[in-house]
């Protein structure tokens, strides 16, 4: 891509693609954009009326709006933090050599190919039934009381759902990464009087920013709108106790029919979403420029 | 101090003997060369000096006391990696103080240590940058430099030059040499390259399989050479090895001739025989002679010299330069 002839060649070629893309992306923004400005329900179709940022209003005022923002960063800093920290653990006890590694690494990919409707299903029922869960017999077995997971720690309990799906994303990555650490470093600083401790602190994990960084970019991303997994345990409740900014947008929609608020939630979400990823940017971008 | 010895110190991988025995007394402030061809287990040797590797068995000791079983920070020793082994994410700077910080050296110490030794490395102006800013001499100076702020007992160096060019090559071979002379401490430098070896070393151990061949200084293993392999490996161009009857003639299985003490005429001699290439250096030249019955004679000659491919010389061994090998390839 040299010459200015290849490059404008090359833009030519690409042309559609980004239009394609562009389009994609534009129509279903304007759309919402549109929509948050009417008053819009569905179970008065017909009375579309423009109302300035009245919609934006009312779902900004809504005490319900704060507490599923919380929920929504709490959801993202658990999740993230389990796998990471998980993750990274996961990956160095992977890098070892043992016998059936091959298997292992295999089983532990596993449930990245699960469908989150599933994982939460077989989590809900299987797991953290207080009745017929695994979790209850356990506790029982061990003269407990059962917990009620979802009842309880419905916030919590999902964490742990997202976090089990996704570990294996985290693990995986770190696991290349580790592997691509030169050996010789790590011998140079085991002559140099580090313990494994120190290696990990000042040799493995500076190694692993870079994939620890895109981890964390990808996850983050995908974890702003989970929504199966609450759908299919809680239902966002008890009360609102679990519901987060997606589920709110879900529930003033479909739930309520109103269509106006909901797309300024769907706004107010995007924004959100942008200031984190600037966050996220400032704090930890820089790890990925080589 | 610094005084290292080996007591029949083996090594296998799964099952495959490969350092099948060693027996070795390095002693203080020598400068230790491990030559020998790709494969013949000079790292392996240098990883369990190091206690990088676990011995199979035998012992260990320096200066005196048992270290077979000492993790490597413990044994004072510091290491010269081929990579390098830099730490990427730290600079100059940090790289060569990580190993004081380790040892929980005060911070002002450290400083002043490592600006000696970047002194002396000449890095003084690059400690703030990273390992990816620098050219491949560099690097070399700076691992160097990790290595001495440790103050160690002994260096281990593992073809440490193998990455430069062959200008930068020789440089950096004299500024170890210097290095050596100045610090006095115990230095054991793997290499495959014999010029290396000769040059730097005060002992040279020729290793083959795994097995040592031969232990002496540099002019000894010239000089004399214990068996055919020996004579084979140290010295460039490589000594004429003759079998058969011309050997049969000086009661040796097979017979050894450097080129550089072969006798060359264009009249009369011992061997006949037709020039095939000749390589001229400037120097020296370089002559590849098809000898009729024995095959191809390398003889070196200095000056320059006016003889050309097909001409016809005669060559003559000096008797007292003959080196003479028995049917196991020991010199005689
Ligand atoms: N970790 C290992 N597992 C199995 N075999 C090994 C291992 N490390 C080395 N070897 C074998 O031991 C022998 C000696 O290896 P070593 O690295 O010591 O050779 P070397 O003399 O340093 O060669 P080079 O000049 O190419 O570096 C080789 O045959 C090699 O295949
Ligand atoms: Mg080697």
């Amino acid at each position: 891509m040299a010459t200015l002839q290849t490059q404008t060649a090359a833009r030519f070629m690409m042309a559609p693609a980004v239009v394609m893309l562009l389009v994609w992306m534009i129509v279903p923004l304007g759309m919402t954009l549109y929509f948050s400005f009417l008053r819009y329900n569905l179970l008065m179709p017909g009375m579309e009326v423009f109302t300035g940022f009245g919609n934006y209003e009312f779902f900004l005022t809504d005490p319900a709006f704060f507490v599923a923002l919380g929920n929504t960063l709490l959801l993202v800093g658990g999740t993230l933090l389990a796998t990471v920290v998980g993750g990274t653990f996961l990956a160095i006890l992977l890098d070892q050599p043992f016998w059936g590694r091959g298997i292992v690494r295999l089983l532990v990919i596993a449930p990245f190919f699960v469908m989150p409707t599933v994982s939460a299903l077989v989590w809900k029922n299987m797991l953290m039934h207080p009745v017929n869960g695994l979790f209850a017999w356990i506790a029982r077995g061990l003269g407990f009381e059962p917990v009620d997971w979802l009842a309880t720690l419905p916030l919590f309990s999902i964490t742990v759902i997202v976090a089990w799906g996704w570990l294996p994303f985290a693990t995986l990555i770190i696991l290349t990464a580790l592997q691509s650490l030169d050996r010789e470093q790590k011998e140079a600083a085991e002559m140099d009087g580090a313990g494994p401790v120190s290696i990990f602190f000042h040799i493995t994990l500076p190694h692993l920013a870079r994939a620890l960084t895109a981890v964390t970019l990808i996850e983050t991303i995908f974890l702003l709108s989970v929504f199966a997994e609450i759908l299919v345990t809680t239902g966002g409740g008890p009360g609102i106790a679990s519901t987060n900014l997606p589920y709110l947008i879900y529930i003033q929609a479909l739930l309520q029919y109103d269509v106006g608020s909901a797309s300024a939630g769907g706004v107010v979400a995007i924004i959100l979403a942008n200031i984190v990823a600037v966050f996220l940017i400032r704090m930890i971008g820089k790890n990925l420029e080589a | 101090m610094g005084a290292i010895t080996l007591e029949k110190v083996t090594k296998e991988f799964s099952g495959v003997k490969v350092i099948p025995g060693v027996d070795l007394e390095i002693a203080h402030g020598e400068f230790v060369v491990f030559v020998g061809p790709s494969g013949c287990g000079k790292s392996t040797l240098l990883r369990l000096i190091a206690g990088l590797e676990d011995v199979s068995s035998g012992t260990i000791r320096i200066d005196g006391v048992d270290a077979t079983g000492l993790a490597p920070a413990r044994r004072s020793l510091a290491m010269v990696f081929q990579s390098y082994a830099l730490y990427p994410h730290m600079s100059v700077y940090k790289n060569i103080a990580f190993p004081l910080k380790m040892a929980g050296m005060p911070e002002a110490d450290i400083k002043a240590k490592v600006e000696a030794a970047a002194r002396t490395l000449n890095l003084t102006d690059y400690l703030d940058r990273r390992p990816g800013q620098l050219s491949g001499g560099q690097r070399q100076r700076v691992a160097i430099g990790r290595a001495i702020v440790r103050e160690p007992e002994a260096f281990l160096f593992d073809e440490p030059l193998s990455n430069l060019d062959a200008a930068l090559r020789v440089n950096m071979r004299l500024e170890i040499s210097e290095l050596h002379q100045s610090l006095k401490t115990t230095m054991i430098y793997v290499t495959h390259d014999q010029v290396e070896a000769m040059t730097m070393a005060d002992k040279i151990v020729v290793l083959h399989a795994g097995r040592i061949e031969q232990v002496g200084s540099p002019l000894e293993l010239y000089r004399n050479p214990a068996n055919v392999f020996v004579a084979g490996f140290i010295g460039s161009p490589k000594m004429n090895l003759i079998e058969g009857a011309p050997a049969a003639k000086y009661n040796a299985r097979t017979i050894g001739v450097r080129p550089e003490h072969i006798q060359l005429s264009t009249e009369s001699g011992e061997w006949a025989g037709v020039v095939g290439v000749a390589e001229h250096l400037g120097s020296d030249t370089f002559l590849h002679v098809q000898v009729e019955g024995i095959g191809q004679v390398t003889a070196r000659i200095s000056g320059e010299l006016n003889i050309h491919h097909g001409d016809r010389v005669w060559l003559t061994p000096p008797p007292e330069r003959i080196h003479r090998f028995d049917g196991e390839g020991t010199a005689i």
